[in-house]
């Protein structure tokens, strides 16, 4: 009740036009962002419930640009913590400028202040806090707040993410605690190269997002790639497609498909020709051995134009 | 409190809310954690959407009472059960399994002599030693219950590594935080600079056991270790299966008591007893898990049923990622023993460490090898009947080959 209340207050502004996931993947679309019905779903409902969205998947699915355009869609800013091994309270949530409190000190002691308590008073003041991701997202309103690979990060900090998640304060032991008016949209990401604590999943809505189906995939390459022709599109994408059902380290995402349609269209493309597909395949596989693989088992080859007509039927 | 959209009223929505927390239930059977909390963001999500559209359930439950997409194909599957009609949401790529389950392993008899010799009581210390260095696989029941009770208990150190978090210290970073404290203290007197230094963590290590069936002789014992590993250090532990399929098990193991967590890792593999495909189950390793600056350790005969150069190429990859790579093979114990087939040749060139795994012994020779970081002889650290632990008072040996910890 009380969730769904609050769910009410933050639903001014752009958010409040949302009222349906089909309204909101209309709403990415404009943004070039292509979603489907589960994604879509999922988005509309961390905006509604006001809960964090945990997203995992593959890398290059969408993720990270998910929550870049529900900032644009909301017109409200994008503040991002990537995580990475070491993070700490001091790079996530905030920190304590020391050297303005040490100058203050010093006028301090000329002046002949020397009262403890008075200088504690005066040190630990807001002033002197110097935001970082996470509090900023708490002070901010409205933003996104993304937290990007949390996988990367270390159990300890998964910790006071899911204390700042759970009730969006986050306490300094020398100020008070500090209250987030309206909590922000919070999309968290991960690439599941570790399991992250269930009590952090429990709190948000859990997404797998999948590989774009064929037609989506195609089109997101015309979307996003204006000069793309649809049959170009569609052996890429059918390409790509058996690509991922094949046995490579690292399978294509959207963004590999995206890169590799540019450099064929670079190279002067319409069609996916097979001498062209293989100077420029670097762009959709980043490991030597999946070209290998690719060459190999002759993956590539029935999406040649000799490969029979239309193009891109999906196998 | 606001309705379930198309919800009717009254007995309709009492109705409604019973349907819906009974689909949870079935869930909760079916091993998802479905949990009340969750139960409770299911219906929730449904007064944000149209109780009446399939989809709209179908949705709203899976990202509220899911949590890992092993859950997917469980999800996808109840809910056709549940609700009927068509398997709802796109197809999840499901790696091919084999299903057999072993259930009697050579040594085993029947109910009778079980029960006679559950009774005995706990192996003496001098049993214990005897014990120490029998090999697993000729062991009866008991004895290899015995062992199970002392894997339970046995203490494994981990190898510690510098992280980037910091600690008090003389030397390292600035500590600004620590310097201001100690000026206000000082009545704002310019104090002297406080510092702190890299704090120590353990190391992580990623396990892999063969449970194939040329080693199920083996496996029970060593997922009993890879136990006691997730014990000690849960969050610094990953424990797979391999054998036709990669299955994750560490969730499995969190269980304090062992035969709890055994009997959940025997119902979360699903390819006991058939071949092994190493290879490209290192390269789904690979793809899944981050083992950048771990110590990878390798639980198998390396029987190796797929092309073993695939395997030799995983196997280059993974030794260029980890610390350290370990090769634990039961019938290294034997003394005649020689690496010959084909996938353990692959593998050998790319191995930190080949040991044996065959007995308690080995276990404990493993164990101290996680923890130190080395190979140096000596020491033993299960704490059995009498005897004392000896913690590992070695420097760890960096072989120059692993990663840096940045
Ligand atoms: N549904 C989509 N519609 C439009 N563009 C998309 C879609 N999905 C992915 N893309 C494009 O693919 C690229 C990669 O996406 P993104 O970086 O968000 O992937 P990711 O899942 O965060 O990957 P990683 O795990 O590597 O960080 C983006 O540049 C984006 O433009
Ligand atoms: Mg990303």
């Amino acid at each position: 009740m009380a969730g769904t209340a609050a769910g009410i207050d933050r639903l001014t502004g752009r958010a409040a036009e949302i009222d349906s996931p089909a309204k909101l993947a209309t709403l990415l679309e404009e943004h070039d962002y292509l979603a489907d019905e589960g994604l879509a779903t999922a988005a509309f409902l961390a905006l509604r419930m006001g809960r964090p969205l945990f997203l995992e998947g593959e890398a290059g699915v969408g993720k990270t640009e998910l929550a870049k355009t529900l900032a644009s869609i909301l017109d409200a800013p994008l503040i991002r913590l990537q995580c990475y091994e070491g993070l700490d309270a001091a790079q996530a949530l905030y920190d304590w400028d020391f050297a303005r409190q040490l100058l203050h000190l010093k006028a301090a002691e000329a002046a002949g202040v020397t009262d403890v308590r008075a200088l504690e008073g005066e040190i630990y003041d807001r002033r002197f806090l110097v935001a970082r991701p996470l509090l900023r997202a708490l002070e901010t309103w409205p933003c996104v707040l993304l937290v990007d690979e949390v996988d990367r990060a270390d159990d300890e900090f998964e910790a006071f993410l899911l204390e700042v998640l759970s009730d969006f304060t986050i306490s300094v032991p020398e100020l008070g605690t500090i209250r987030a008016e309206t909590p922000p949209v919070v999309v968290v990401t991960s690439n599941r190269t570790r399991e992250v604590h269930e009590a952090l999943k429990r709190r948000c809505l859990y997404h797998w997002i999948e590989h774009p189906a064929f037609e989506r995939e195609v089109a997101i390459l015309l979307r996003r790639l204006p000069a793309c022709t649809e049959e170009l599109a569609a052996e890429v994408a059918d390409a790509a497609g058996r690509l991922r059902r094949a046995d490579l380290v690292k399978p294509p995402g959207v963004a590999e498909t995206l890169d590799w349609t540019e450099a064929l269209l670079t190279l002067g493309a319409a069609r996916l020709d097979p001498g062209l597909a293989a100077v420029t395949l670097g762009a959709l596989l980043k490991y030597r051995e999946d070209q290998e693989t690719v060459w190999r088992d002759g993956l590539l080859g029935a999406a040649s134009p000799g490969g029979g007509g239309g193009g891109g039927g999906r196998a | 409190m606001p309705e379930l959209r198309g919800g009717g009223t009254g007995d309709d929505r009492a109705a409604l809310v019973s349907t819906l927390t009974g689909f949870a239930r079935t869930l909760r059977a079916a091993g998802v954690a479905a949990d009340h909390q969750r139960t409770q963001g299911f219906l929730a999500a449904l007064r944000e959407l149209d109780v009446r559209e399939r989809r709209d359930v179908y949705w709203a439950g899976r990202l509220t009472l899911c949590s890992g997409p092993d859950d997917l194909d469980r999800y996808d599957r109840c809910f056709a059960a549940y609700f009927g009609g068509e398997r709802p949401g796109p197809a999840h790529r499901v790696p091919a399994v084999t299903v057999t389950r072993f259930v009697a392993r050579p040594g085993d008899t029947g109910d009778q002599d079980e029960r006679h010799e559950a009774d005995a009581a706990a192996a003496t210390a001098s049993e214990i030693e005897v014990l120490r260095h029998r090999d697993v696989a000729r062991m009866t029941a008991a004895e290899r219950r015995e062992v199970a009770r002392l894997l339970g208990m046995l203490r494994s150190a981990r190898e510690q590594r510098r992280s980037r978090r910091r600690a008090p210290s003389h030397r390292g970073a600035l500590d600004g935080r620590g310097t201001v404290r100690e000026a206000v203290r000082r009545g704002g007197e310019p104090a002297r600079l406080r510092f702190r230094d890299r704090k120590e963590k353990p190391r992580r290590v990623v396990m892999l056991v063969d449970v194939s069936g040329s080693m199920a002789a083996y496996a029970d014992t060593l997922l009993r270790f890879a136990h006691a590993l997730v014990r000690a250090e849960p969050r610094a532990t990953e424990v797979f299966s391999v054998g036709t399929r990669l299955t994750r098990v560490t969730a499995e193991l969190r269980h304090r008591d062992p035969a709890v967590a055994m009997d959940a890792v025997s119902a979360a593999i699903p390819d006991w007893s058939g071949g092994t495909r190493l290879g490209e189950e290192l390269k789904e390793l690979l793809r899944l898990s981050d083992v950048r600056g771990a110590i990878v350790v390798i639980a198998s005969d390396g029987w190796e049923r797929g092309d073993a150069s695939l395997l030799g190429r995983q196997m280059e990859r993974l030794s260029r990622l980890a610390h350290r790579v370990i090769w634990v093979n039961p019938h290294k114990g034997d003394p005649a023993y020689r690496p010959l087939t084909a996938g353990m040749r692959a593998a050998l060139p790319h191995i930190t460490d080949f040991v044996a795994g065959h007995s308690l012994a080995a276990y404990e020779e493993l164990a101290r090898l996680l923890g130190e970081g080395g190979s140096r002889p000596g020491g033993h650290a299960v704490r059995a009947a009498g005897d004392a632990v000896r913690a590992g008072d070695g420097i760890p040996a960096g072989d120059g080959r692993g990663m840096p910890d940045a």
